[in-house]
């Protein structure tokens, strides 16, 4: 179930980054196909659990999409969508424990709301009234990374205090295809198998890093780096709900009990631009989007399950509200009061700051005194 | 407690953060078993155990990075850099998290981060071994920079600087880990973190320095009185924030400022003292401030770093400068 060992016939496949078996356990056509492995770790995920992931899914597909309009609309400086992510963020966020601790990119909206994150955490940072959209410690989740893959030793550094706390909390880094090839994410694998921290590396392989395509960062399989720094992995269906689910079980059951890291290539396609400032018709092929729309998270849920249509109504005025809520938040965020921006460098202001505050008060005092 | 080397006075400075508070913890390289390559960390790992002394793999930037997530989870690292011509690799983390995280959340998040850091030269090294890299940190909001010169500042300043809820980059000058000085362990009435100190007092020139040229100085001072002249010495201990009101009260008594330091001058501390004290001064500045640096130059091979090293005589020219006396450039002319 784990890619531990590397076979000599693994090693001399040609067919680079795309290939590797997946842990699939709805096909997209909406079939259950059984996995005599995977199967028994959501063994308890009844319909109705299912119906829950399904209405994550679509709150934060409909939300992603109130964030690009608001964009588009001025209101936003900039979005990362999640377009067809939005299984592997679901998948995954919702097999952690609240004391468990994740530290994302920027791109991770999903699993901030899975985390509790409010229609305003969301708006902050991409509105530009803030570098942080929430309190780290009251949602258990990092401020998202912009620099790529740095959070993934912040994510084993915080496995390492779990650990030395004698907790059985885990720890998820989240982090994209582009990444694998930081020295970061290198050292924190490093790291994390020579101390055995209790932390996941999940990486959403999105076929992406902005223009770039993942056979530029990996000659194999992503999921196949991590063994070789004595790391399992697994590389799983990124737009598979429950394949997702049963793999992230499976590494956070590792990590609680002792065993060390695991490794998670969720394998997935960004749908959307890197960003809103993104141009993807200049590279991507519209064929290859076709194939992966086929894939898409949500519709494959819907083949399966058959979910009433009072619910389906349900859960669509649940996502509308949701977005409602996230523009009106939007709206109502106060700029910042000039002054806030000497706030918050050191714990104690050094005198010099002091000094610039008090100096730039006295500046725009005076142009407030010249056209009062 | 009595005598002690500096580094020494590190080792028992460290030795009480663990006593003091459980949420410390080193990690380094080589810093447990071997006690690090100074020695500074001698026996620590055999008497608090692994756990919190901890040898980590080869990879500045992890250390730093590994130390951000610990500091996440409430612990106090405190980080081994083996040699200051290391730590580029971590200054990503550095500078971009650690540096950040309480600005970035708002004051939720602190980082009470410190690394130790050896540096300078004047030990003979090899390329990489020798080097002043202060002002870019001291260049980084968000980062408090300080150095010590002496065995008793070595002890206090690096318990401070553990206590400190800021990230502290603590640089230890170490071609004087082995002078030795009194030492003694009371932190209460102890000068704090970010104070400069008068080490010797004088009327005529203020001659700034700091970590490993602050024994230099004084021997300085010490030569100038031959020559007639009263030099105040002051150790800055503090690189950012600079102490300027301590030495805008010296340079007022004095009217004249030399600024010394190991690092290459451009862009360095040496310009944003002078800068700064021009700013608080001009009215009572008898002399332009005169900088002694290191060339802009990379740190050279080991026969040639007596050149590039400020040295008493190059001081002394200086304070001649200051004073409009007979120096290296009177009648100097660009060829």
């Amino acid at each position: 179930m784990l890619r531990a060992d590397v076979s000599p016939s693994r090693a001399l496949r040609k067919n680079k980054a795309q290939t590797g078996d997946l842990v699939q356990l709805l096909t997209p056509d909406g079939v259950r196909r059984e996995d005599p492995v995977y199967d028994p770790v959501v063994a308890d995920v009844d319909d109705e659990q299912l119906t829950g992931l399904y209405e994550d899914m679509v709150v934060v597909r409909r939300f992603d999409t109130e964030a690009v309009a608001l964009q588009r609309q001025g209101q936003l400086g900039l979005w990362p969508p999640l377009l067809g992510q939005e299984a592997a963020q679901i998948g995954s966020a919702r097999a952690l424990r609240d004391d468990d601790f994740v530290f994302t990119s920027y791109r991770e909206n999903g699993v901030a709301y899975c985390r509790g994150a409010q229609p305003a955490d969301l708006m902050r940072v991409w509105r530009g009234t803030a570098l942080a959209g929430w309190d780290p410690r009251s949602i258990g989740m990092a401020t998202p990374q912009v620099m790529i893959g740095s959070q993934t030793l912040h994510a084993t550094g915080y496995a390492l205090g779990c650990v030395k706390d004698g907790v059985d909390s885990a720890v998820v880094a989240y982090f994209g295809d582009g990444a694998t090839s930081k020295g970061d994410v290198h050292e924190a694998m490093v790291f994390a198998a020579s101390f055995q921290a209790p932390v996941v590396f999940f990486c959403q392989n999105n076929q992406w890093a902005i223009s770039e395509p993942v056979g530029l960062q990996a000659q194999r399989p992503i999921a196949d780096r991590a063994p070789g720094l004595g790391i399992p992995s697994i590389r799983v269906d990124g737009n598979d709900v429950l394949a997702v689910m049963a793999a992230t079980r499976v590494a956070l059951d590792r990590a609680r009990r002792g065993d060390g890291p695991t490794f998670i290539e969720a394998v997935t396609y960004r749908m959307g631009p890197h960003t809103t400032s993104d141009d993807p018709t200049r590279y991507v092929d519209p064929a290859d989007k076709e194939l992966w729309a086929a894939k898409d998270p949500i519709a494959r849920l819907e083949k399966f399950l058959t979910i009433p249509d009072d619910r389906v109504a349900d859960i669509t005025s649940k996502a509308d509200a949701f977005a409602t809520a996230m523009r009106e938040a939007c709206y109502a965020l106060p700029d910042p009061e000039p002054l806030s921006v000497f706030d918050h460098v050191l714990v104690e202001p050094t005198p010099d700051l002091i000094r610039q505050r008090s100096q730039y008060a006295a500046y725009l005092e005076m142009f407030e005194g010249g056209e009062g | 407690m009595g005598t002690m080397t500096m580094a020494a006075a590190l080792n028992d400075g460290l030795r009480h953060a663990l006593d003091d508070d459980p949420s410390v913890v080193l990690l380094g390289e080589d810093i447990g078993q071997l006690g690090g390559v100074f020695r500074v960390t001698d026996g620590l790992q055999r008497d608090f155990g692994a756990d919190r002394v901890m040898d980590t793999p080869l990879a500045e930037a992890g250390i730093m990075g590994v130390a951000v997530g610990l500091a996440y989870r409430g612990y106090r690292p405190v980080v081994e850099i083996q040699f200051d011509g290391f730590v580029y690799p971590a200054v990503d983390q550095l500078v971009t998290q650690v540096a950040r995280i309480h600005y970035r959340t708002g004051g939720a998040v602190t980082m009470p981060i410190t690394v130790r850091i050896p540096y300078g030269g004047g030990i003979g090294a090899v390329e990489h071994h020798s080097e002043s890299p202060e002002a870019y940190f001291a260049h980084t909001p968000g980062l408090r920079v300080v150095t010590c010169a002496n065995p008793q500042d070595a002890h206090t300043m690096i318990r401070q600087a553990i206590a400190c809820d800021d990230p502290v980059v603590f640089f230890e000058p170490k071609r004087r880990y082995w002078v030795k000085g009194e030492v003694s362990d009371e932190l209460v009435g102890a000068l704090a973190l970010d104070r400069a100190r008068v080490v010797v007092e004088g009327t005529d020139v203020t001659l700034a320095a700091y970590g490993p040229l602050v024994v230099t100085a004084r021997d300085a001072a010490l030569a100038a009185l031959d020559d007639g002249l009263s030099v105040e010495v002051v150790d800055l201990r503090s690189l950012s924030p600079l102490d300027l009101d301590t030495l805008e009260v010296s340079v007022r008594k004095t009217g004249r400022l030399v600024v010394t330091h190991e690092a290459q001058r451009s862009g360095g501390l040496g310009a944003e003292i002078a800068a700064s004290i021009v700013d608080r001064c001009f009215d009572v500045l008898k002399a332009a401030p005169v900088r002694v640096t290191g060339f802009d130059t990379p740190y050279p091979a080991a026969k040639s770093e007596d050149h590039f090293l400020p040295d008493l005589d190059r001081l002394l020219d200086a304070v001649d400068r200051v004073m409009g006396r007979a120096h290296s450039l009177t009648g100097w002319r660009a060829s």
